[in-house]
């Protein structure tokens, strides 16, 4: 089971969301967007989708760098497992707090407005309701991993990810023993992975950082060819 | 200096009936699918009103076009590209469909399914949306049709600044104008620059702008950074449409649609000239120099050294050729009775209108007519100039008068022809113009044939695609290559949709 869940399951998850995006942004571009719904109902949406989003990247920057920075270079500039985890704990929470206000609103809109309800898809629900469940599973880790700050847990799940990606045959042993919730959570987590091809999330990966240093403001574009015979 | 050609377009609202067949055939060709039902790529405004969608002129609200800054450099009034960047999750200056209008249909199937009953059955409205039962419509496409609705919401219109309106609430001074508005395809497109994704893009070959689909990723930026409001978003796929100057028409030498259905012959295409290095400079120009520094960003087709860069920078030599009869450019440049909508929002627009002549004012009728030698003063003409100059010129109205009084003095020299059998060369003198100049507005401004109207040269590809490479493609196909695509199967939920080449960028 335990091997299944945190041994297989994330590569599992992992090749789906590389195979699928790329398929999906090669195959059918037209797809590949944010689906914003803010043009049909502008109530809820300006704050929902502002608290949610930033709270949701500080969260999404906050895992990166904090399971997949080894303990060494954390232990270099002088933190501990127990502060990183206090620094994580609250950071995380304030952030979790943050985005779940604004994906309730966000759900709350897309249940109730007739407008949104009717032009949703099933996975434009069902992704919200899940990323809420996803925040709230970890914001009840909250509490868990401070009053279990003496266990390390912190520790194995950090090695437990870094053994997702250097191909370590024990990854999943790493998480025997953590609470269940924090077993949920990575599921959950997963789950959200190998969904993430199918739904609006992919809007993520083009996320255009680019726009900033984009030459000039003006885009042309031309058929000629280069160097292509004038005729006359 | 950097030539390129861009298909121009000018209508003549002096002849503009408000007949909407413009409207009508472009949304019937380009806007009936679902998402864009609201989208007007071409629509007719009954001017003064606060058009469609609502209060559109007025920047303070929606926040399109282009500002100067202090430092005399240009950035889109939206802000510079970090503060785009953080709007990005819900964009303040977005407008509601509501300001455009819930679409509707109505219920016909009602009429031929309902039992018997007492009352004659009806076609009552639903959303498009929901698919709801709307019990009242409160605003839809072209409400203020032939001055709609009270004054006070009306004379909003921004054009009203600095004109003491409240006289023209009166019956007796009331006035009206239409006003047909599409894309502007602009040279300096703000929709363009404001665009997070790099999508929309102004093609060299003939100036038209686009918006790649597939590159597209619904930011929505481009909506509010449009000053004139002529990018859509599509709620239905998520992505923003706008007009394409009917490109596939053009490409074969055929005036958009448009152009071609208008009754009243009020639309002339054709090609103009300008030079690429003087976008920036044109478009940062002083406020009191917009229109005058716009109309300077056109080279004459007939000057050989233009004739001779143009060539030397790609432009084909039957487009020259069309430049020299392109009738843009004789209204524009060379009469100077076309001008752009709100040069000062900077985007250089280029659909360009000839301001429509007005009925004298009844009081000056009454023997107070300020009369001009043989041509009553264009000031006591009923809508005011300062109206037109407002919306053509950014407010300057000596540009406006003139305009006007060519016209006025081209009815005068044809009336003396043609009534009284003479030639009355003093008209032409008294604004500026030679009896063969008139003569020649004549033909093209009230005959309007065709061929004078249209002068498009046909695109290019064979300098686009090797044919031989093409022989054995599909064309263009709704599927997956040249596979039959049956398979119905949608992985990520939309239409399938075939790659083709899309033009390359440059710079």
């Amino acid at each position: 089971m335990n091997e299944f869940f945190f041994g297989t399951y994330p590569y599992i998850a992992l090749a789906v969301l590389a195979v699928g995006s790329i398929a999906r942004y090669e195959r059918d571009p037209f797809t590949w967007k944010s689906s914003s719904s803010q043009l049909l109902r502008r109530r809820q949406l300006i704050v929902g989708s502002v608290l949610f989003h930033l709270g949701v990247l500080v969260i999404f920057f906050g895992h990166l760098f904090g399971l997949l920075i080894p303990l060494r270079i954390y232990e270099a500039i002088g933190i501990t497992p127990e502060v990183k985890t206090v620094m994580a704990a609250s950071a995380g929470g304030v952030a979790g707090i943050i985005a779940i206000v604004g994906a309730l609103m966000l759900a709350h809109r897309r249940l109730v407005d007739p407008r949104v309800r009717a032009t949703s898809s099933f996975w434009d629900t069902a992704i919200l309701l899940l990323l809420i469940a996803q925040l709230a599973l970890g914001l009840i880790s909250v509490p868990v991993s401070l009053a279990s700050i003496d266990e390390g847990e912190v520790v194995k799940f950090m090695a437990w990810a870094f053994g997702i990606f250097t191909l370590d045959p024990k990854a999943a042993s790493y998480l025997e023993h953590v609470p269940l919730i924090f077993k949920l959570h990575i599921f959950l987590g997963l789950t959200i992975f190998l969904i993430f091809p199918f739904t609006r999330l992919v809007h993520m990966l083009s996320a255009p950082v680019r726009f900033l240093w984009r030459p000039g403001w003006q885009i042309v574009r031309t058929r000629r060819k280069k160097g292509a015979r004038q005729t006359s | 200096m950097k030539i390129r050609a861009q298909i121009g377009m000018v209508l003549n609202l002096d002849k503009c009936i408000g007949c909407h067949t413009c409207s009508v055939t472009c949304k019937n060709v380009w806007t009936t699918r679902d998402g864009v039902e609201y989208a007007w790529f071409n629509n007719v405004e009954t001017k003064p009103g606060i058009g469609y969608p609502k209060d559109w002129e007025n920047q303070k609200r929606w926040n399109g076009g282009w500002v100067r800054k202090k430092n005399g450099r240009i950035q889109p009034k939206q802000g510079a590209k970090w503060r785009i960047l953080a709007n990005i999750f819900a964009n303040p200056s977005l407008p509601e469909i509501d300001d455009y209008y819930e679409p509707f249909d109505f219920d016909h199937d009602h009429l031929k399914s309902a039992p018997e009953m007492e009352a004659f059955p009806t076609a009552r409205p639903y959303s498009k949306i929901t698919g709801e039962r709307i019990e009242k419509i409160e605003w839809g496409p072209n409400w203020e049709e032939i001055l709609g609705g009270e004054f006070s919401r009306r004379s909003q219109d921004y054009n009203f600044e600095g004109v003491q309106k409240d006289i023209y609430g009166e019956f007796e001074n009331t006035f009206m104008m239409y006003l047909p508005r599409l894309c502007e395809h602009c040279l300096n497109p703000a929709c363009a620059a404001s665009c997070p994704s790099g999508a929309i893009y102004k093609r060299a070959e003939d100036g038209v702008v686009l918006i790649d689909q597939e590159k597209c990723r619904g930011w929505r930026m481009c909506v509010s950074g449009c000053p004139y409001k002529k990018v859509y978003y599509n709620w239905d796929t998520g992505k923003s449409e706008k007009c394409t100057l009917c490109y596939p028409r053009l490409e074969s030498g055929q005036p958009t649609v448009c152009s071609e259905t208008c009754v009243g012959r009020i639309r002339y295409l054709g090609v103009v000239l300008y030079d690429a290095d003087r976008i920036d400079a044109a478009a940062s120009a002083d406020e009191k120099d917009l229109y005058r520094a716009q109309l300077d960003m056109f080279l004459d087709p007939n000057d050989p050294e233009v004739q001779r860069q143009a060539l030397a920078d790609g432009v084909p030599q039957d487009w020259i050729d069309s430049a020299r009869h392109s009738p843009v450019w004789k209204m524009a440049m060379d009469w100077k009775i076309a001008f752009p909508l709100h040069p000062e929002y900077r985007t250089l627009p280029m659909v360009w209108y000839v301001p429509p002549l007005s009925p004298i004012q009844n009081a000056a009728e009454g023997g107070l007519i300020g009369h001009d030698g043989e041509m009553p003063d264009v000031r006591s003409l009923r809508i005011p100039v300062r109206y037109l100059a407002n919306m053509l010129t950014a407010g300057d109205e000596a540009p406006i008068v003139s305009a006007l009084e060519r016209m006025l003095a081209m009815r005068a020299y044809m009336r003396a022809k043609t009534v009284d059998g003479v030639i009355d060369e003093g008209i032409a003198e008294r604004v500026g113009l030679t009896p063969a100049l008139i003569e020649d507005m004549f033909h093209i401004m009230s005959i309007a044939n065709y061929e004078d109207r249209f002068v498009i040269p046909t695109a290019h590809r064979e300098l686009a695609d090797e044919a031989i490479d093409v022989k054995t493609g599909c064309g263009f196909t709704d599927t997956n290559g040249c596979s039959t695509g049956l398979s119905q199967a949608r992985l990520f939920g939309g239409a399938k949709k075939k790659r083709f080449t899309l033009p390359s960028e440059v710079e």
